[in-house]
């Protein structure tokens, strides 16, 4: 009894693609997927982080730790802006420019003083560099904080030791002249060791090997990167203390929201689920086909083309009623701040819901039975919404990956909605998303109609 | 009213249709039988635009269908079309869905309401006009599949296999409602495995078989042509098997089991020299079964008895 329930089962099986796809595809898609943004693949822990670096002191100093940063394997560093087709070095009110626009998680604000202050390992009551952040990348911040810290080590060790000998000096009395050309010799010895490494840590990244530079300074990375104490939902700047340079962390985002992360959650959720409500929305159509309604409403003289028109006109309508009351819950349970941003919203539904629900068509199209399209949809939506950054963000991902969510519908529509909630980008700025959003749906609209051409007589 | 002349449709390798003609005159009620995949659905459906004909015509109320779809448009608004299958819209209730089709054949208004209030009553769901179509019998479905299909008072009726998988009483309620269209003065092309439905009710019968019309006419006109107007008789006899042989033998019938079997042409004429010859060789009928001829039989007689998958 037994063995004929087996072979039942296994026929079965073997004979349903679409099961044996849910069954051995699906777990090896997400795996891979995991495994790339948080495995790495052994290539790179994280992405790169992208940090604007405006060196308002100009000293060698500064110079020195910001041609260190540069060689800091990760990190992308932005030093420049082009203004008149030249490129100018970044000021304060541009650094910040670039992080309020999403372009940067992180800008290094390296003040007036920084040379005097380097070293201090006293904290000396102000700080040398301001790091304005966007806490929408809770990883960025910390992480380029504590690497200020390590590279300053490493970038200047003759001027820190330098600064520590001259507070041995203030607190435990003067060196004899002896100790004196003891200590300039080991300054000179340092500095050059200092430029020696630069210039192997620079030939290093250069070839890509970013283990090495790495590991050699984990100790300095894990001494000094709770230093600057940089905690995000502070609202006012804190200085740090304890390390070569003194940080203060400053949010410029995130310190008058409390519903930025939200309406991210809110987005990416509701994205996911209004793929998949409009894939089984679409599903309909096959009902149709299989109970023969189809059929009948296209010989009582309705054209293909008007029954996919149709019914993306309605799936759009359900689909933008869908995201407003996601986010009017938003609104009601979690303070999210709907009415102020209600705008950009509304253009953003406006273009996501129509390009969801062609999406939704396609698929459709594309398969032949309801069965087959639950299947399919399950696993191209799951995967899109991974990779497009509805499960986690795709700041986490590793560069490429991230590159490659763009191809998917949510990474468009989650910037969207992140640029309405979060940069408080106003309506225009949202014309790229909005544009590729219509795109898709313009482009998976004709899609739909092509594929439904086989319900045409024939 | 209806006037197809050679139509041809191949699907690959199989022909659906081959050089298929027929025609449907006003008020007239057509039977189309055929065994299953003799090209009856793809006739159906090439009469409502969706099969496209490889060749031959199909004229339409006078009107040549071309495939433009304006003139065409205006020809198939004159049809009404009722599928095999049951084509309604589960969730919506019986009355919605009449409001729907109605609203499909252009109907508004007034007149919606009207000829939605007519199919109810039509159909005998009245008392079930609110309720979801998915809480229907089978019965129920097929007469409001039927109503769907011929709200907007069409001239002439396709009607592929109505009757198909429903209880006596609804098979006898819808002929009612068929006879009641019929009153109404629509033509009707009937396509059906009921060989009893189609003798009762069609004024003429096409038999299609490879795509191909083979045979055509009233059921008299068909029995003439294919098996004649004999009867056939079974006769019951006392006796053993060698009596049976003899008696067989003597009055030129066939022995099936203890019956006697043969065709006879003229039953008045023919069964008292019968019933004498058994007589005389000792024999005595105990029963005897006459029949007439059928569509059945001759619906057999034209496309065999192999089966068709």
């Amino acid at each position: 009894m037994i063995r004929t329930l087996l072979r039942i089962s296994w026929i079965t099986l073997r004979r349903d693609r679409v099961a044996l796809l849910l069954t051995f595809l699906l777990p090896i898609a997400f795996f891979s997927i995991f495994a790339l943004v948080f495995g790495g693949m052994g290539r790179e822990g994280t992405s790169r982080i992208r940090v604007a670096v405006a060196d308002l002191d100009q000293s060698s100093a500064s110079r020195r730790l910001v041609e260190a940063l540069e060689r800091e394997p990760g990190l992308r560093v932005i030093v420049s802006a082009v203004i008149d087709d030249l490129p100018q070095p970044l000021d304060r009110e541009q650094a910040l420019a670039l992080v309020r626009a999403g372009t940067v998680p992180a800008a290094v604000i390296l003040l007036p003083g920084f040379e005097a202050r380097f070293g201090d390992f006293t904290g000396g009551g102000e700080s040398s560099i301001d790091l304005l952040v966007d806490t929408s990348d809770p990883v960025a911040g910390p992480m380029v904080a504590g690497l200020l810290q390590k590279v300053a080590m490493t970038a200047a060790p003759d001027l820190v030791a330098g600064r520590g000998l001259e507070l041995f000096e203030k607190f435990a009395g003067g060196f004899t002249p002896q100790q004196k050309r003891a200590v300039k010799g080991l300054e000179v010895l340092l500095a050059a060791q200092a430029a020696s490494s630069g210039a192997a840590s620079s030939g290093a990244a250069a070839s890509g090997a970013a283990g090495s530079g790495a590991a050699a300074t984990s100790p300095a990375v894990e001494a000094n990167a709770s230093a600057p104490k940089a905690d995000p939902s502070e609202s006012t700047p804190t200085p740090g203390f304890g390390g070569p340079v003194s940080v203060r962390t400053v949010d410029v985002l995130g310190e008058s929201k409390s519903s930025g992360l939200i309406a991210f959650y809110a987005a990416g959720t509701g994205v996911m689920f209004l793929l998949f409500s409009m894939s089984g929305a679409a599903g309909t159509l096959l009902e149709e086909q299989e109970a023969g309604t189809l059929e009948r409403l296209l010989s009582a003289g309705m054209g293909v083309g008007t029954v996919i028109f149709g019914k993306w006109l309605f799936h759009s309508a359900v689909g933008a009623l869908q995201l407003t009351v996601m986010f009017l819950w938003g609104w009601f349970m979690f303070k999210l701040e709907l009415f102020e941003h209600l705008g950009g919203f509304v253009v953003m539904t406006l273009a996501t819901a129509p390009a969801a629900a062609a999406f939704g068509l396609t698929l459709a199209g594309v398969c032949r039975t309801r069965a087959q399209l639950g299947a399919v949809s399950t696993v191209t939506i799951l995967i899109m919404s991974a990779m497009g950054g509805s499960m986690f963000p795709r700041f986490m991902m590793p560069e490429w990956v991230q590159n490659l969510g763009l191809v998917t519908f949510n990474a468009w529509a989650l910037d969207g909605y992140q640029k309405v909630f979060w940069y408080e980008a106003s309506t225009w700025e949202l014309w790229p998303q909005v544009a590729v959003l219509l795109a898709i749906a313009a482009i998976l609209l004709g899609a739909a109609r092509l594929l439904a051409r086989r319900w045409e007589a024939s | 009213m209806l006037l197809i002349s050679e139509a041809c449709k191949r699907y690959g390798q199989t022909v659906a249709l081959d050089h298929c003609s027929l025609e449907v005159h006003p008020r007239e009620w057509l039977g189309l039988l055929g065994p299953n995949g003799a090209g009856k659905t793809s006739l159906i459906r090439a009469i409502a635009g969706r099969v496209k004909l490889d060749g031959g015509t199909i004229a339409l109320f006078g009107q040549t269908l071309s495939g433009a779809s304006g003139p065409d448009r205006q020809a198939r608004s004159r049809l009404g079309v009722v599928p095999q299958e049951i084509a309604l819209y589960p969730t919506l209730t019986a009355r919605e869905n009449l409001e729907v089709f109605a609203g499909l054949h252009g109907l508004g208004g007034a007149t919606r309401r009207e000829r939605v209030e007519w199919a109810l009553t039509f159909t005998g769901l009245a008392d079930r006009a609110e309720s979801r179509t998915a809480t229907f019998s089978g019965g129920m479905k097929r007469r409001l599949n039927i109503a769907c299909g011929v709200l907007h008072r069409p001239d002439l009726i396709l009607l592929d296999e109505p009757t198909v998988g429903v209880d006596p009483q609804s098979r006898q309620r819808i002929w009612e409602m068929l006879a009641d269209l019929r009153s109404g003065g629509a033509a009707l092309l009937l396509t059906t495995h009921q060989l009893d439905e189609a003798q009762q009710l069609c004024d003429r019968i096409v038999i299609i078989d490879h795509g191909r019309s083979i045979a055509s006419g009233t059921l008299h006109e068909l029995i003439a042509a294919s098996i004649g107007s004999h009867h056939e008789v079974r006769l019951r006899v006392s006796g053993d098997a060698a009596l049976l042989g003899a008696l067989g033998h003597a009055a030129a019938l066939r022995v099936e089991g203890t019956l006697l079997v043969g065709r006879i042409e003229d039953v008045s004429r023919d069964l008292p020299p019968l019933f004498a010859s058994i007589g005389a060789a000792g024999g005595r009928v105990e029963e005897i079964q006459l029949t007439s001829p059928t569509l059945h039989s001759v619906f057999i007689a034209l496309t065999g008895r192999e089966l068709r998958e």
